[in-house]
Parts: C-alpha cells; structure tokens; sequence
C-alpha cells in the first residue's frame, strides 16, 4: 500500500476543510508525488487518540482478548496509542513481561501499546514492584497502575509517589477503599436498596482521592486518577488544581452516558468498576470533562469471557467494553450536548492522556512536520451498535442496540492506515 | 368475586410486578383454594401435565416444601432440583442449568438463589414461568402475598392497616416484598430498624422510616419480626445481639403496649429470645403458624393463575 | 401475558341487537315447571341439594330452591354452588380465569341427589367439569342437572334432566340469559356470535 496519501477536504478538529499530506510516517507541507488521495469530504481529522486506560488480557486470558485484537479493536475505534493494564495472569509487575506485552503491539501493529507497570509486586498492595526496571525497559514505561485494585496503603502509596518522580513516571491509582467497598456489587443509593445488591458508596473513592491528592503535594509528585466517577471526586480534584498541585484524572465514556437505572434488569453487562452511578455524578462528569478539571476520556477497555458475564449479577465479572465504541459515546455525551467541539474531544482524548502518558509521538497538532497519528471521523453518521460485529474478542457491550453519533472512518499511524472505510485496512 | 381484564405478569419476579387487582386476584383465589385443604380429597386436576420445577441454590426446606406440597394439589408433577448434589455444585452455571430446564419442559420453575436477580436472569433463558421464591437481599413475592393474605383473614383487611416491619430490614427479601405489596394494597407501612440495618435510600420507599419501636408499637395493627441472620450479628451493625434485643427486639412487655387486635408475624425461622421471645411467638396475637397454612394456598394461587391459562393459546383467543 | 382475558362468565354479545326468546314470564315459569318436575321426579325433595354452577347458575338454582321450598314444607331445600373451573378441560385455550365461589350446605352431599343448576347447557364440558368436582366433594347417591336453555351441539355425552326451554340454535349464534340477581332483568336474547369476547354460549 502506498505510503503517502493526500487526505483531500478533511476538516482538522472540526474547522475549515483543508488538504492533509502524508509522507514518510509524517505530515508534511506539499501533495507529495504518486500520493494516494483519500476523499474525506465532511469528515472530521483529529490526532489519534490515545488511550490511559485498556485491558488487552494477554497474558493470561487469551479467550477475553489478546494484544492483536484487542488493538485491532483500538484501532477501529480510533486509537493510535494505548496504554494496557498491568493486571495480566502474570501481572505486568516485572520488565519481562511489560516488553511481552510492548512487543505483541508491535508485531501486531494496529496502534502502539504502552504496557502499564504493576505499582506493587503481584498487585498485593505489599511491597513495590521493580519500578525502575519496568521504566528503563524496552516498554519505557510511565503509567504504573494496580488497576482493578487500590494501593489502599498509605505509606506504600507515598513511597510510589516519590519512587516513579526519578524517571518521569505517574501512579494512576484505582480509587476505591476496600473496606467500605467489601463485596459491592453497584452505586449505593436508591437503586441500590431496591434491588438488594450491596452498595458502592461514593466516599469509598472520594476518600482515596483526597488522601492521595494531599499525599501528591506533600511529596511533590503527580498523580492520576482512573476512572473517577463521582460528583464529589469531581469536586476534590478540582479543589487540588486549583491548589495548583500536580494532580490529572480520567473518565470512562460509560460513566459519561449512562446511570445505574439500567441496573434494574440485573444484566451484568453494566456491572462495572467503578459502578454506573446517578443522574447528577454523570452531569458533574461531563462539566468536569469539560472544564478541564478532568483531562481525559479513558476507556477502561475490559473485556471477559460469555461465561463470565452471562450469570446471575453478583458472579459476574466487572468491566465492560469501549474501545470501538468510545468516540462515539463521547460524541453523544459532550458534542451533541455543545459541552465540548471535536477541537475539545481531540484534547480530551488524545493531546492530555499523551501528555500524561509523556507520549511525545502522540497528540501532536495536525501540522506539518508532525508524526502522521490521525484518525477521520464521520460527524453526521449515526450507528446502530452491535456487539457481535466487534474486533474484540469480548461482547460485553453496554450500548448493543443504541443509536450512537459519529463513525471512525479511517486511522492512520505513523502515515499507514490501520483503519480504512471504516474497516481493518 | 368479580376480577375483569385481571391478569398476572408471565412471572412473578417482585411484588411490585403485581398491580392491586393482580394481587387482589391472587389473595381471592387464594381464599378459595385454602378450602380444598379442607376437603377429603385436597387434589385439583388442574395442572395435569405440567411440569413445576423447584429449583433451590439455597437450603430451604420450608418454602420448597411449601411450593412442592402446592404444586401437588395442582396434580403438577414437580421436579426438585437442589443446588446440592447436583452439577451445579460442580460449577454448572445457572444459564446451564436454565437451559436443562428448558428441555426438560418445565412450565414454571420455582427459584431461590443466594444472588440478588438470579431469577431475573433466568427469566431471559427458559420460555416458562418464573416465579421468585427468594433472591439473595432483593425480594420474596409469595411471602409477601401470603403475609398479606394473613392479615387479611385475620384483620379483615388490608386498606389502612398500619403495619410495622422490624428488623434487618437491610438485608431483608420479606421487608422488600412487603413493603412494595402492602403499599399497593394501601396499608400503612413502617420499617423499624436500627439505622445501620436500613438500605440508603429508603425514604424513597413508599413507608415511613423509624428507629424507635416503643413509639410505633401503639400505632401498629400488625408487627412484623424480621429474623436476624447469624452472620449480622457479628457483621458490625449492632454492638451485640443483648444489646439488639433490647432495642428492637418483641418481649411480653412490648407486646403489651400494642393495641388489642394487633397481631404479630414472623417469616420463619425464628430466632426465639432474640427478635421475639418466645411468649410472644406461642401467644394467641402469633400468626405464625397460620402464615405456614397459608402459604399453601397462596402458593397454589400463584401456580394456577401463572399456569392455568395458557399463554400463547391465550393470546390468540384475546385477540 | 395478554391484558385481554374474559371475565369469568360475561355477557357476551351486545344485547342490544339480540332477539328476544324468553321474557320474565317465560323464566319464572320454566323455573317453575323445573322445580315441580324435581320434586315430581323424587317423591318429594327430602334428599335433594341444589347447586349451581357460578355464576348465572348460582341464582338459578336459590331460585329453584326457593320454588322447591313452596311446593314442599318439608324445610328449607340446600342450596349451594360449586365452581367447575379448576377441572375445566379448557383451561389451556383461554385467558386464566378467577375462581367462583364453591359453597357445599353444612350436611354435605353423601347419599344425596344434587340438582346441578346451570343457565345455558352448550357443549356440555361445563357440566363434565361441574361433575369431577362433586366426585372430589363427596359422594351423591344421584345427580340430576336442570338447564334454563338447551341449545343444542353437545360434545359429550350428556342431557339435562330438567330444561326450561330447548333453543335450537346455530354455532354462529350467542344465548345471552340475563336474570335479576345480575344483570337487572331476567330475558333470554338470542343474538349474533361474538367472538371478541372469546366465548360462545
């Protein structure tokens, strides 16, 4: 396939439609010769987005999604760079297996994959992981996360912080006291007490925010929040920017768009982790996402196997699916609501999680001399989504049968298009 | 007794599926079948051929029994499927064993499962009936129609009866049930616990919330003692179960401030000296024992009106 | 499930475009003629029970006791009703139906003659059913059933000892009985079928 394209009439975040040039894995200034043309007439050009937050399984559980699915799916949905979760059977804890998981994506070669670093050995919250080692690893990595689990303990989060200042990298830490959050299966509140299934309170995360928020400033470090999904954690993380402490948080589109009334029919496809919450958190999510005050949109990507998902509620696993579908519930959530324009969606889903990445090849604005990294949206189209025709190996989908906006076109990374007509180039 | 255009839902999965003539429907019918127990021969034809399948993924012996001893009145064959024993204590999962069941051809699967829901789900995998016989904290429909049946033939009514429910109320199928069948039917609910044994949320709940039982007790015709679970009591919601006892537990003394028709109800099993002492279980205002009786009847009303249409059939005469 | 099931024993049809059979008159006097022919049948009306079947039978057969009553001082005859629905052969073509009340009289029915009272015999399945259910009851030395109408096309083999009126009718067409106690007056209106109504009498 040829290696350099004229993308003819692409409107860059959202603007005025204009001519792209791609050459040699980078924009460039002049229509270069032979060039293939791609007419992208009312299509949106965004950087590619990138992601702070995907489970990609492998290793470990191959039959959820491996690495070349699971990026395919990335892909599809958009995404030049992805960062996957350290909790792999084994966990991503030790260097061996963040260059496994960092070269899968490149033999693979549907988006980059930036393996997250375990926080602590095993994701026990006991003792620090080799930190250092992941960092000067192959994988070079920035983003360590016990994800899906808390680094509950104070001191052991304090030393993290400090630890991962010598090398530029941030602990992204999974909020959630384990103690108040023992055996909760959804949000605590009414929904919760009509339908018998132990709640989630909103304190067990927002008291981890806050804890770790002071921790970050008293060390100096930054820190990173997943998946916050609460008003009040909106609310703290707001109250440390404004202290100007070093402080970045993510959202999950799925926290963005739907609420834990679609609990009621005890479909486990929408039991997640952080649980969906209330009208009001999903109203102080978008604001927030749209103030700034959250940086990013992350997907939390977590696919599982039919038989973990096709049980009563509380065996079920947690997590549900969002690569594919991300933009467009973004689009749905913060577009179509006029909270955000593409100019906006392209800083929260790509220029931010990059920087918080320190991804210096991703999110970069779409001028000359910049890596080719693009993606080209369809605004106006509008798709049913069905499950069963996802690259993902998983079908945990909680928007099967929903009408959502805007469609990926095409993906281009580093100037070859991994996404073409909306299917795998 | 005249029900026009009444009809209950394809599966009773909460009592807030039943509308007040649907449960009004049940609890007549109800009233008639208990008399059948009366009779010589306490077997009804009516559910000839139908297969009824109890399946329990909880140990109880009582309200299987109670659905089975229903069922065979029916002449329903009734097939017990325990958890126990079975492939589903080798991991089976339940759509699996929904699946089963849907090849065996059961007409009505009767369920009690630890999970909250469990019963929602297999709604959605076998074309029979569902009817919920408990799901872990969530809801327990036919206690709750056979509470309200008792209260009804012992008080002559349900409208504006002022009913307490006390207890565990948190963890409670019964209170759920309860409270969602009793509003619909007009009575006057009040939950009494203490406040950690109360969801958040529950003043959405169509009842009144109070933490004190001496001052509902005068107020109450009907009081209704949830029983503590073991593993409550030493979960950290109450200091200790003497100190439990004291504050909401039912005593002779209690009893006494209560007005003088009022009865007293318990779900069973009961954990006697602790929410009831045991005077107050074995006293004439104790319907303890008829709620047992009941549940026969309710139970059989519950199968029938479920079962004795037919379902597609019914649906092309109706149209 | 479906939100249209009939009622238990309706009207059916719309009177109004039915043609009169039986006036009051009529009905009270075949009532009447019924109650003779009973006490007529059994040397008296010492051993007899009269039950209807819900739920226009029902206030046939107080009628018919009543009457009973006046031809013989014997003392008040026992009346009572019992509902067939629970061992209906049909339960499964139709809508669920509510139950109607089953009142058997404090002596019972052992070594008795129970008149089954009904308005309108049809196919005769109402009756198989009315009589599955004394069999569970008790046992009577005899039962005898007395009809209002006959209108012919049985699908059992059954007769009724005691018909008011034989109303040769067609399949296409609806008996509608209307009495007193229910409905405000007491005709039988012949009319056109009406199947919305899922029930054809």
């Amino acid at each position: 396939m040829s290696t350099s394209w004229v993308i003819r009439g692409a409107r860059p975040l959202g603007g005025k439609a204009a001519d792209l040039y791609v050459e040699d894995g980078a924009l460039v200034d002049e229509a270069p010769v032979g060039a293939q043309v791609l007419d992208a007439d009312g299509l949106v050009a965004l950087p590619g987005l990138v992601d702070l937050h995907t489970h990609l399984r492998e290793p470990g559980r191959e039959d959820a999604e491996t690495v070349e699915t699971g990026t395919l799916a990335a892909a599809l949905g958009g995404f030049t760079a992805v960062h996957a979760m350290a909790n792999t059977e084994p966990v991503a804890d030790v260097a061996g297996v963040v260059e496994q998981v960092w070269r899968l994506g490149i033999e693979a070669g549907h988006c980059d994959v930036h393996p997250v670093g375990a926080v602590t050995v095993g994701l026990a919250g006991e003792q620090l992981a080799e930190l250092g080692a992941m960092a000067d690893s192959a994988a070079r990595v920035r983003v360590f996360s016990d994800d899906g689990r808390c680094v509950h303990d104070p001191l052991l989060m304090r030393r993290a912080l400090e630890y991962v200042k010598a090398f530029d990298g941030v602990v992204a830490q999974h909020a959630q006291d384990p103690r108040l959050t023992e055996g909760a299966q959804m949000n605590e509140g009414p929904q919760s007490g009509r339908l018998g299934l132990a709640g989630w309170p909103a304190v067990a995360e927002e008291a981890v925010i806050a804890r770790d928020c002071l921790l970050a400033a008293h060390v100096g470090s930054r820190v990173h929040f997943c998946h916050v999904s609460t008003a009040g954690s909106v609310e703290i993380v707001r109250w440390a920017k404004r202290k100007g402490w070093n402080v970045t948080a993510e959202v999950t589109p799925h926290h963005l768009l739907l609420t834990d009334d679609v609990v009621s029919s005890y479909d486990p496809v929408f039991k997640v982790n952080p649980p969906l919450r209330g009208s009001e958190d999903v109203e102080a999510l978008r604001e927030a996402l749209a103030d700034g005050t959250i940086d990013a949109v992350a997907t939390d990507h977590a696919p599982h196997a039919l038989e973990d998902k096709e049980t009563e509620w509380a065996a079920a696993a947690f997590g549900m699916t969002g690569l594919e579908t991300a933009l467009s519930v973004v689009a749905a959530a913060m577009v179509e609501t006029g909270r955000l324009d593409w100019s906006g969606v392209a800083d929260r889903m790509s220029v931010r999680p990059a920087r918080i990445g320190r991804l210096t090849a991703q999110g970069q604005p779409l001028l000359p001399g910049a890596p080719a990294n693009l993606v080209l949206v369809d605004p106006a189209a509008r798709v049913v989504v069905d499950p069963s025709t996802s690259a993902s190996r998983s079908r945990n989908n909680p928007y099967a049968g929903r009408e959502l906006p805007a469609r990926v076109v095409a993906t281009f990374l580093r100037g070859r298009p991994t996404v073409l007509d909306g299917k795998p180039a | 007794m005249t029900h026009p255009q009444t009809a209950l839902p394809q599966h009773l999965l909460s009592a807030a599926d039943l509308t007040r003539d649907a449960a009004l429907l049940v609890l007549d019918t109800a009233e008639e079948l208990a008399r059948v127990a009366d009779r010589p021969i306490k077997k009804l034809p009516t559910l000839r051929g139908r297969t009824v399948v109890n399946l329990f993924f909880e140990d109880s012996t009582r309200t299987r029994t109670s659905f089975e001893v229903a069922a065979k009145r029916l002449s329903a064959d009734v097939i017990n499927f325990s958890a126990k024993g079975s492939s589903v204590s080798k991991g089976e999962s339940l759509k699996d064993t929904a699946l089963t069941l849907e090849a065996m051809g059961a007409d009505a699967v009767v369920c009690r499962h630890g999970a909250s829901g469990a019963p929602h789900r297999l709604a959605n995998w076998i074309r029979g009936s569902v009817v919920n016989a408990g799901d872990g904290t969530h809801e327990h429909p036919t206690q709750a129609l056979l509470d309200a049946y008792t209260m009804r033939s012992r008080l002559g009514r349900i409208e504006a009866l002022r009913v307490a429910i006390v207890g565990d109320v948190l963890h409670s199928r019964v209170a759920r049930s309860n409270v969602l069948l009793l509003s619909t039917l007009g009575a006057e609910v009040t939950v009494v616990a203490p406040p950690t044994l109360l969801p958040v949320g529950v003043e959405h709940w169509p009842c009144a919330v109070s933490y004190d039982l001496d001052g509902v007790l005068p107020k109450s015709d009907v009081v209704m003692m949830l029983r503590v679970q073991r593993e409550r009591m030493y979960g950290g919601f109450f200091p200790t179960t003497r100190e439990y006892s004291r504050r909401y537990g039912l005593d002779a003394r209690r009893m006494a401030t209560l007005p003088d028709d009022a009865i007293v109800m318990h779900p069973g099993p009961m954990n006697r000296g602790v929410e009831i002492a045991a005077e107050v279980a074995d006293s004439v205002r104790s319907t303890i024992v008829e709620q047992v009786a009941n549940g026969v009847s309710v139970r059989m009303a519950v199968l029938y009106l479920l079962l004795g249409g037919g379902l597609v059939e019914a649906t092309e005469v109706a149209a | 499930m479906t939100s249209a099931h009939p009622p238990a024993r309706p009207v059916t049809g719309d009177p109004s475009v039915a043609r009169p059979v039986l006036d009051a008159a009529d009905v009270g006097r075949a009532l009447t003629r019924i109650a003779h022919e009973i006490v007529e049948r059994n040397h008296g009306a010492g051993d007899v029970v009269v039950l209807g079947i819900p739920t226009r039978g029902v206030s046939l057969a107080r009628r018919v006791g009543a009457r009973i009553d006046t031809i013989e001082a014997a003392g008040p005859t026992p009346v009572g009703s019992v509902d067939a629905t629970m061992y209906r052969d049909d339960l499964r073509l139709r809508g669920v139906r509510a139950l109607e009340s089953t009142d058997i009289p404090p002596d019972g029915i052992d070594g008795k003659v129970v008149v089954l009272v009904d308005d309108v015999l049809f196919s005769g399945r109402t009756v198989r059913a009315a009589l599955d259910a004394l069999s569970d009851l008790g046992r009577p030395r005899a039962v005898q059933l007395a009809v209002l109408v006959d209108r012919g096309h049985r699908e059992l083999p059954i007769r009724a000892d005691y018909v008011g009126k034989n109303i040769p009718t067609s399949l296409t067409e609806t008996v509608h009985v209307l009495l007193d106690e229910t409905d405000g007056r007491d005709a039988v209106l012949l009319g056109p079928a009406d199947l919305s109504r899922g029930e054809t009498r």
